[in-house]
């Protein structure tokens, strides 16, 4: 049963910083995290540029770039822990400060309460306060690179011993630790976020919306909040317990007999591996919690743009619970060749080629969705549809390294590089992109340039695949990933053209993002004008105005009378029936629905 | 956006986009494969187990190339099918069950047999190293490798970190223990050709990845711990250690020297080296 707020639509009068700053309103909230995460994007994508300078060219001297980074650049070559901590940042931010930030707390701020027909999030104040603790773990996070030492050494999984011993490397000083506090902060926020989200999809449903006629954005979302409830703490304590090594003298994760500079240190009885499982705890489905709402808002996106209801509802809800449930079993696959004992390998094999099985449900729904389909190619569909591919391609190469002899070779090679950048980076960033282009009406009230859109995901689809499919073949050949030269390896000779290609491709696409900025500032003002459902999609959101008000839905809450995928109904006017469409004016198409009830 | 006629705008751009699926992904990620095995691919394998893995990744390759083909095909030929159609309305189908149940059950099978390979593979890779195997302890630090052979009396002298001296003791044996009086230590490993050797790992440091591409070979080093590997190398040569696991700023020159020759050759260079 919804909750109705009779003083919601009550007249407001809010001064400037509760509405657009101090705001407690999920659109703004989840319009600031979606700013704030591109402003993240780019910094992150200037990181990616630095290290393709790096290995594309090694050893080049760069003018431009050492006067503007001076303390990563000596007599204008990139220093080897500058390049360390480049790689560091940016997978931090991409992983946690983008991805994360921008589907959860962008996309499940904006759409929850619109697609639930409920007037905001249960708990307002507790989601303004998710969001303010980014802007400060960012600000510390980034202060790292600006301390002595410089920015942590020990890439985004911060394995220990490196990043527990400030002796072990510049990074590993008081960067590491404002790497450590930042994450604490950003988990907090994180855990506000879904305890919010899960309150709001169990509890505020309009009347009629059961959980079987909920869209599969909002499941996703809601799947998505509890991996994020269930899996962030661990990777919390293991923050602190890292904090308590570094600064309390505890040795949670370093052993005894570790020399360093001819220094005997005086830890004793930790064990690094500790590290791996507590981080790859949380890990592994945080590599869910990044790809589970785009595919429910791909989805969402597909069936909207092919006036075509998605193909296989329930085995898509299904798969969506499989691949969660299954993403806590599987961690292992990251430590195959750690020491871990071998027959923990096979049990972790055996479950992390089980979650290929969903994954390729959901893919093959996807192409029976679009069948027979009559396809739109607006720029958020012509995403949806790269996002298919990249996943595929992305899910695929994840069976050679779920497959631990395989696994033996290819593990930390430039193999796993290109497998998680299109699986869950390039897939993952489609994803925001067909979310932006297709909800941006709904959150501005003004349409984006469709023809910018286009070009913008021509030159990033192509852009993707040239930049990220050839480092498959560094991996195949052995080249190590985070390293800063792959010149020195006689097995890696020849490798310098392709890396070199790489680098142009990922320069173009990075340029190519300009384009979207662009289109995205400037529709932000200046677009035309957008209806209530310029998709003439069927879900509750397009019922509001665009941009919906405070309250968002006027003096009456909607009310569900369908499930959320009646396109292209044989007997009905229009090829798309809205789920607040009562069924004695159109009936609902028969073994569609889950039911009523709230 | 009102509904109705189909731009021709929207039909060039459904055309165009399966053209570039079937192009650039299918046509193209095809051949750059075809074309990266003989330019990027693995380097020629040498050692016993090293065909079992590649044979792996082959069966692999092509189990999941073949998906690859056809999942984009199949997504080139919808979006043509959409762009040249006319105002029809899409069909309103969304279940059957059989179809369904037909690509959740053939993934699982088709899993299920490259698991069972894989497990056979995993399990010969980590089976107990034959008694004749040569015994040799490699130890990772920041950034180098560091080599020891029991000596005369086929035992491992102990480690006390505590007794590490760059100059005299880099191995940091403990004197006390006579098993370690004829240890040999040294910078480069020397491995017989066709002798299975077991590898135990060890870490001065922080963590290190004993990776010799051509062997199919990788285990993480672990301060704290003992991790053995085994292997027979099969063809003689030079070849390198890579370092695999980020381990400081010196991680890329982390290299270690690997010389596979034959027993005579191994005896009289280990009888140089200095106990």
């Amino acid at each position: 049963m919804a909750v109705t707020h009779e003083h919601a639509h009550a007249e407001h009068h809010l001064s400037f910083v509760q509405k657009y700053i101090f705001s407690q309103d999920h659109k703004i909230i989840g319009i600031q995290y979606l700013m704030t995460s591109m402003a993240m994007a780019v910094t992150g994508g200037i990181l990616a540029m630095l290290i393709r300078m790096q290995l594309g060219w090694p050893g080049t001297k760069w003018g431009l770039a050492a006067f503007l980074f001076p303390g990563g650049f000596q007599g204008g070559q990139m220093k080897p822990d500058f390049y360390l901590s480049v790689v560091t940042m940016h997978g931090t931010i991409m992983v946690f400060f983008v991805l994360t930030t921008a589907l959860s707390g962008g996309f499940g701020n904006f759409l929850i309460p619109l697609q639930i027909g409920s007037r905001d999030m249960a708990f307002p104040w507790l989601n303004m306060m998710s969001y303010w603790l980014y802007p400060p773990a960012i600000v510390v996070l980034l202060a790292a690179f600006l301390v002595s030492g410089g920015a942590p050494n020990s890439g985004w999984t911060a394995y220990v011993p490196l990043s527990a011993l400030k002796e072990a490397s510049p990074g590993s000083g008081l960067g590491q630790t404002l790497w450590l506090i930042s994450l604490a902060l950003l988990i907090v926020a994180f855990l506000f976020g879904s305890l919010n989200y899960i309150t709001t999809i169990l509890n505020m449903r309009a009347r009629g919306l059961s959980m079987g006629r909920l869209p599969l954005t909002i499941w996703s979302l809601f799947v998505t909040a509890i991996l994020m409830l269930l899996s962030f703490p661990v990777l919390f304590a293991a923050v602190i317990m890292l904090l308590f090594d570094r600064l309390a003298g505890t040795s949670f994760f370093v052993p005894s007999g570790i020399v360093i500079g001819g220094q005997l240190l005086s830890h004793t009885g930790g064990n690094p591996l500790l590290w791996q499982h507590m981080f790859w705890f949380l890990g592994h489905p945080e590599v869910y919690v990044l790809i589970l709402p785009p595919m429910g808002m791909v989805s969402d996106i597909l069936a909207t743009h092919a006036r075509k209801p998605i193909f296989g509802y329930r085995f898509m809800v299904g798969a969506i619970c499989a691949i969660a449930l299954l993403s806590f079993l599987v961690w292992g696959h990251h430590m195959y060749t750690s020491g871990m004992h071998p027959l923990v390998g096979m049990a972790f094999m055996t479950t992390t080629l089980a979650i290929a099985v969903p994954s390729a449900v959901k893919t093959f729904n996807w192409l029976a969705t679009l069948w027979r389909s009559r396809i739109r190619f607006a720029p958020a569909m012509l995403f949806a549809l790269g996002f298919v591919s990249l996943f595929v391609t992305g899910g695929l190469t994840g069976i050679f390294l779920g497959s631990p002899p395989i696994d033996i070779y290819m593990q930390d090679t430039f193999f796993v590089v290109a497998h998680f950048h299109f699986v869950m980076a390039s897939a993952a960033i489609f994803g925001v992109f067909a979310g932006t282009y297709h909800w941006f009406p709904k959150m501005f009230g003004r349409m984006m340039n469709e023809r910018l859109g286009r070009i913008h995901f021509w030159l990033t689809f192509i852009g993707i695949y040239a930049t990220f499919f050839p480092m498959h073949f560094a991996g195949i050949q052995g080249m190590m990933r985070r390293i800063y030269s792959p010149q020195l390896y006689a097995h890696l000779k020849g490798l310098a053209e392709l890396n070199a290609f790489v680098s142009l491709a990922a320069f173009a696409l990075g340029l190519a993002q300009l384009i979207f900025l662009v289109n995205l500032f400037w529709s932000m003002f200046r677009g035309p004008r957008a209806e209530r459902n310029p998709w003439e999609a069927t879900t509750l959101e397009w019922q509001a105005d665009s941009p919906p008000p405070h309250g968002n839905w006027g003096a009456h809450l909607p009310e569900v009378h369908r499930w959320a995928y009646d396109y292209s109904l044989p007997d009905a006017k229009d090829d798309y029936v809205p789920q607040t469409v009562p069924t004695a004016q159109v009936p609902a198409h028969r073994g569609t629905d889950g039911g009523g009830g709230g | 956006m009102a509904a109705g006629t189909r731009t021709t705008d929207e039909r060039r751009t459904g055309g165009f986009l399966a053209l570039l699926i079937l192009l650039m992904i299918v046509i193209g990620g095809v051949g750059m494969t075809v074309m990266a095995k003989t330019r990027w691919w693995l380097p020629p394998v040498a050692s016993a187990h090293g065909g079992d893995i590649d044979r792996l990744f082959y069966i692999t390759l092509i189990v999941t190339g073949l998906v690859f083909v056809l999942v984009h095909v199949l997504l080139a030929l919808f979006v043509w099918q959409n762009a040249a159609w006319g105002d029809r309305r899409a069909e309103h189908w969304h279940e059957h069950q059989t179809l369904e149940l037909s690509y959740t059950i053939i993934p699982a099978i088709v899993l299920a047999i490259l698991v069972s390979m894989g497990g056979v593979v995993w399990h010969r890779v980590h089976a107990a190293p034959p008694a004749s195997a040569l015994a040799v302890d490699l130890r990772g630090e920041q950034f180098a490798w560091l080599a020891r052979y029991p000596g005369a009396d086929g035992a491992f002298g102990r480690i006390d970190p505590a007794k590490i001296d760059a100059r005299t003791n880099p191995m940091g044996i403990d004197p006390g223990d006579p098993a370690g009086s004829d240890d040999i230590v040294t910078r480069e490993l020397h491995l017989v050709v066709n002798r299975p050797v077991e590898v135990r790992l060890r870490a001065r440091d922080v963590l290190h990845s004993f990776f010799v591409p051509a062997f199919r070979v990788k285990q993480d080093v672990v301060p704290g711990m003992t991790v053995t590997t085994w292997f027979t190398p099969t063809k003689a040569g030079d070849y390198e250690i890579a370092c695999a696991e980020l381990c400081g700023v010196g991680h890329y020159i982390m290299r270690g020297k690997i010389k596979v020759e034959t027993q005579e050759a191994f005896d009289a260079w280990l009888a140089g080296q200095k106990k």
